[in-house]
């Protein structure tokens, strides 16, 4: 399934925010460096996100670029 | 042209300043140069512009600061200690490069001082003020008809450089009724905002941002040398000066302002007791006129500089005459103006002296 | 998939020179989401203040000026009158716009200039490294206040709205709290009214925006977020203090 929570590594500072408001705790931070040398946030449970956006909301940086929620295909 | 009017010069400059094209006048009051808002007031809405009066110089600088972004021509008026208020925004427009024409009636200082007529500001206006280095255009008109002329051609040449031009008046000037002939008026229905003003992107393709910051010195350099060459155009292109009874002149007077207007009558006064004396008249005292100094220090056997200060505009004199020749000087501090006579005097004593 | 919320248009690819969790970001992303809902892009003119926003044009891409410290009001003023088509906005820090430009603030507010103004609030000055503001709260440790902020030594913490809401020039006056995300959606309905009542040309109007400052706080930001909420809020209440006719 195609992620929930799009993010762009480069423009994250590792602050965090989005893993405290998570409601879901399904952000954390990465073991990887980006260019600037922080340790990115990544989304590791795509299933339990319910896409609230409150990553979204919170993040100061646009590194949470887009929240996304499935489409019910009605059939 | 149209046909002379008698007026005062504080509000020949404002009606000048409107046939211009000026569309907005900000300003702050302070005497003695209350004249010229006033009247501001009274026909920049009659002609749908806008007058306002700020609650500071400091704000009031500012809001030209920001008119002048939108390409729009812009004035202030104000007197010395509100000149020294604006300081920090004459810097902030210089290096960000856009125009607007500011008149400063100077008074008597320092400090409070008096409001009697002085021109005590003239390094201030010449060499910068502000912080940095920067220069704005000077002028100094002795008369109203050549204020009124002079205001054309500091909107002209605030647009033609995007920097500050300044007009430097005094009390005396702006209390002078005088007949004048105003311009044709500058049309300005029109007019739509230059590429690089900030109004909104609109259709543009790039946007624009006009600031004074550049954080890295390397960064700054540039825009520093970049102004200084902006600069160097404008000492090349724009001085200009008045000879009066020059050609066969053994002695220069030098003077601006009020004072040259003075300095003419003690011309003619020398002349009539057959004294071959001339005047040199900076009109513009930035960019100041220092090669016909230097010329006319071949001819002359000595400068005679004459201000309303301790000697501000001294030191440009003797830059232009180069050691060459001796180069006197007479000044009356405080607002008091010299008259005729006294300054006639003062100069005999130097004939004497240089003998 | 649905998109639910993406980052505006009006965002530069520029990352910001913010520190780590500080939310002038989240201030930044709000007026972008806002400018492009109300298609305000291509008419604005931010003007912006001396303080850690000072590169703010870097990151909200519309035309923009940048004002001499708490001059931002006065050079709003100037744009707006000589070019009222533009969509004039202001954006100051608290020691900008509450100490040395409350004059350039508050004889705007007077005149009722149409000019919107977002006013971020994080009780010190950040840029210059973390000095006594004028929202300081008492008691609160700062490298000019090392000992707390003292109220017989330094006066209270000021109140910008509570004071502009008793005038008659603004029509639309909030505080709002970049601490949460239901806060944070409450700020930008507050600011979509700020903007109403410049675009409706109904005079002035001003947001303030409480905001934390974890670099010179001495805390993480998620620490940083709970102290606007435990201590800062209980000081400086949100809500609107003033809401004209026409804006909402």
């Amino acid at each position: 399934m195609d992620k929930k929570v799009i993010i762009n590594e480069e423009r994250c500072k590792s602050c965090e925010l989005c893993v405290d408001v998570c409601p879901k705790d399904v952000l954390r931070i990465s073991e990887r460096l980006n260019p600037k040398g922080y340790h990115p946030v990544e989304l590791f449970d795509n299933e339990g996100c319910i896409s609230c956006g409150f990553c979204f909301l919170i993040c100061p940086d646009a590194a949470i670029v887009e929240v996304r929620r499935p489409v019910k295909v009605k059939k | 042209m149209a046909d002379k009017v008698l007026m005062k010069g504080a509000e020949a400059i404002a009606e000048s300043a409107i046939r211009a094209g000026c569309m907005a006048f900000f300003g702050y009051p302070i005497t003695p140069q209350n004249e010229t808002p006033e009247y501001f007031s009274r026909r920049m809405p009659q002609v749908g512009r806008v007058f306002l009066q700020a609650e500071s110089e400091v704000a009031a600088i500012n809001m030209v600061y920001g008119a002048a972004c939108t390409g729009t021509r812009v004035i202030t008026t104000s007197s010395s200690p509100g000149i020294s208020l604006m300081q920090e925004g004459f810097s902030y427009i210089a290096n960000s490069n856009v125009p607007c024409v500011v008149v400063n009636v100077m008074r008597g200082g320092p400090g409070l001082g008096d409001i009697a007529p002085a021109q005590a500001d003239y390094n201030q206006a010449t060499k910068g003020g502000g912080h940095g280095d920067y220069h704005s255009i000077v002028v100094a008109p002795h008369t109203v008809q050549e204020a009124v002329d002079l205001i054309y051609l500091a909107f002209d040449l605030a647009d033609k450089y995007r920097m500050m031009v300044v007009m430097l008046m005094d009390g005396l000037m702006g209390q002078m009724m005088e007949p004048v002939e105003f311009h044709d008026w500058v049309e300005v229905e029109n007019r739509k905002p230059p590429e690089w003003a900030t109004v909104g992107q609109g259709e543009r393709k790039e946007r624009n941002i006009i600031t004074s910051l550049e954080i890295l010195p390397e960064g700054l350099e540039k825009m520093d040398i970049a102004l200084q060459e902006k600069y160097r155009k404008v000492r090349e292109s724009e001085v200009r000066f008045e000879e009066y009874m020059m050609d066969d002149a053994k002695y220069a007077i030098t003077a601006f302002g009020t004072v040259a207007r003075i300095a003419k009558t003690v011309v003619d006064m020398a002349r009539e007791k057959g004294i071959k004396v001339g005047l040199i008249r900076p009109v513009t005292v930035w960019p100041f006129p220092y090669e016909v100094l230097e010329e006319r220090a071949n001819q002359v056997d000595f400068f005679f500089d004459v201000e309303m200060n301790e000697g501000q505009m001294l030191i440009d004199v003797k830059l232009g005459v180069n050691g060459k020749r001796p180069v006197y000087y007479y000044g009356r501090l405080g607002g008091i103006v010299p008259s005729p006579e006294e300054i006639l005097k003062e100069f005999e004593k130097k004939m004497e002296v240089s003998k | 998939m649905k998109t639910l919320y993406k980052m505006p248009e009006a965002i530069t690819e520029r990352p910001t020179t913010y520190c780590p969790g500080c939310p002038h970001g989240v201030a930044h992303r709000i007026i972008a989401e806002l400018l492009g809902e109300m298609e305000l892009t291509k008419k604005a003119v931010i003007v912006w203040p001396v303080g850690c926003s000072v590169f703010g044009y870097y990151f909200i891409g519309t035309d923009a000026v940048e004002a001499a410290h708490g001059r931002a009001c006065a050079m709003a003023t100037g744009i707006k009158r000589a070019h009222p088509e533009s969509f004039v906005i202001t954006y100051q820090g608290d020691g900008d716009l509450a100490s040395i430009g409350i004059a350039e603030t508050i004889h705007a507010a007077a005149r009722g200039e149409r000019i919107t103004v977002i006013y971020v609030n994080n009780g010190n000055y950040g840029m210059t490294g973390g000095q006594m503001a004028p929202t300081t709260l008492l008691g609160q440790v700062t490298t000019t206040s090392p000992y707390g902020r003292d109220a017989r030594a330094n006066g209270f913490p000021m109140k910008v709205p509570e004071m502009l809401a008793t005038m008659d020039g603004p029509v639309y006056i909030a505080r709002a709290a970049l601490d949460s995300p239901k806060h944070i959606i409450q700020a930008k309905k507050f600011i979509r009214k700020a903007f109403n009542a410049q675009a409706r040309d109904l005079g002035f109007a001003l947001v303030e925006l409480i905001s934390s400052c974890p670099t010179n706080w001495k805390m993480t930001p998620v620490e940083a977020l709970e102290r606007i909420k435990n201590e800062v809020l209980p000081i400086f209440p949100i809500g609107e203090m003033k809401v004209n006719e026409g804006v909402a």
